[in-house]
């Protein structure tokens, strides 16, 4: 059970509505795991979850706009990869 | 330190409304808040401007103060008291002077957003998970081919880490709940360390593999024969091919660098030829090679 994080006791934390964790699962955006009747995320979520919260929080960012920002970030992470790579193997030839 | 202008920082009239600073704090959060640049330490900087812009002009209180005195705003109270006992209206000035290190810019009270905190609706009970942090370590090239254990400091904190051989230039790894302390009780952010590899060998790498390119002199290229060559760690003996064309490459297999977290597998060496012809030729190594030209054109 390590590895889950009751929603439950995760929007008491946070004093988030459990409806938020719900759309954000609606959106893809979090895995919810329902283990005897009570729903968990996965602990590895959590931090990207928290994201998402100080988004729409602290930055009025609808879901919408969270899911696009999530896309959009995770594409930024990836091309960042990419950029850290080539300028890697560019070294080769300098 | 420099005044800071906070209706500059949030791009305002000095007469906006409340609605108008909630506003231009909004759309200056949307652009430049941390979770929507990472690893971006100049919008993290501004967002810590724009933060304290926003908590002085967004409360009337402070705003009244901040108007009137400026930066010493936040000794509003003592100028109130000692110009009452003295009458004095230099006191201001005076009191920067003193107070030099009160002035300190985007304080302490903001270092707490990054972590979670921030946003009125939150109830200051709740458990919030401390900030990450990250960090830069610079190492060359010859100090990650062995894992090997290594002391640094992070906001005040030695902290000693195994640095795994093979890992890469801007490659991050993760050290959890090495961040910054939890509020109520919360758990630890985590440390994340970015590599910054230089390179003083005169081998190059590409992921695994290193590449190098080694002098072979003209009669070794022709005739064959054997030379020694330098690897990451050591040298090893080849047997050169007579006829080696200048450019020709030979892979070392096994002889590259180490695979990260795959202890005892290592990458490539690629070793390329080049060509040394010889300078300053005697005159009888120049009239032997005449007489091979010669060869060779009558051939």
């Amino acid at each position: 059970m390590d590895k889950f994080i009751s929603i439950e006791q995760f929007c008491i934390h946070h004093n988030v509505d459990f409806a938020f964790i719900e759309s954000l699962n609606q959106y893809g955006l979090v895995e919810i795991t329902t283990i005897e009747d009570t729903r968990y995320i996965i602990v590895e979520q959590i931090k990207d979850v928290e994201k998402m919260i100080r988004m729409h929080y602290e930055l009025d960012i609808n879901i919408e706009g969270i899911e696009a920002i999530y896309h959009l970030l995770n594409k930024v992470d990836s091309l960042q990869e990419e950029l850290t790579i080539l300028k890697n193997k560019l070294n080769r030839y300098e | 330190m420099d005044f800071i202008d906070y209706y500059k920082v949030l791009e305002i009239d000095k007469n906006a409304s409340e609605d108008e600073i909630k506003k231009a704090y909004r759309k200056l959060a949307r652009k430049l808040h941390p979770d929507l640049n990472p690893n971006d330490n100049n919008a993290k900087k501004k967002f810590q401007e724009i933060n304290e812009a926003n908590e002085v002009l967004s409360d009337p209180e402070k705003r009244k103060k901040y108007d009137k005195y400026g930066k010493d705003w936040k000794h509003a109270d003592e100028f109130e008291k000692a110009k009452q006992q003295q009458g004095s209206s230099g006191f201001a000035s005076d009191n920067a002077q003193r107070n030099p290190n009160q002035q300190e810019d985007f304080s302490d009270f903001f270092e707490s957003m990054f972590g979670g905190t921030a946003g009125g609706r939150r109830s200051s009970q709740s458990k919030f998970r401390g900030q990450d942090l990250s960090t830069e370590l610079h190492l060359d090239l010859k100090d990650v081919f062995q894992s090997h254990k290594q002391t640094f400091t992070v906001n005040g904190k030695a902290i000693r880490l195994t640095i795994p051989a093979g890992v890469e230039n801007g490659q991050t790894i993760k050290i959890t709940g090495h961040g910054g302390e939890g509020v109520n009780d919360g758990p630890h952010g985590d440390l994340y360390i970015t590599f910054s590899i230089s390179n003083s060998t005169k081998f190059k790498r590409d992921g695994n593999n290193l590449y190098v390119t080694i002098d072979l002199n003209l009669y070794t290229a022709i005739l064959g024969g054997e030379i020694m060559v330098d690897t990451f760690d050591g040298k090893v003996k080849l047997t050169i091919k007579p006829e080696t064309q200048t450019g020709t490459k030979v892979k070392l297999k096994g002889k590259g660098f180490p695979i990260y977290k795959k202890e005892g597998e290592y990458g490539d060496l690629y070793i390329t030829y080049q060509l040394k012809i010889p300078v300053n030729l005697t005159e009888k190594e120049k009239e032997l090679f005449t007489q091979l030209s010669i060869l060779n054109s009558n051939g």
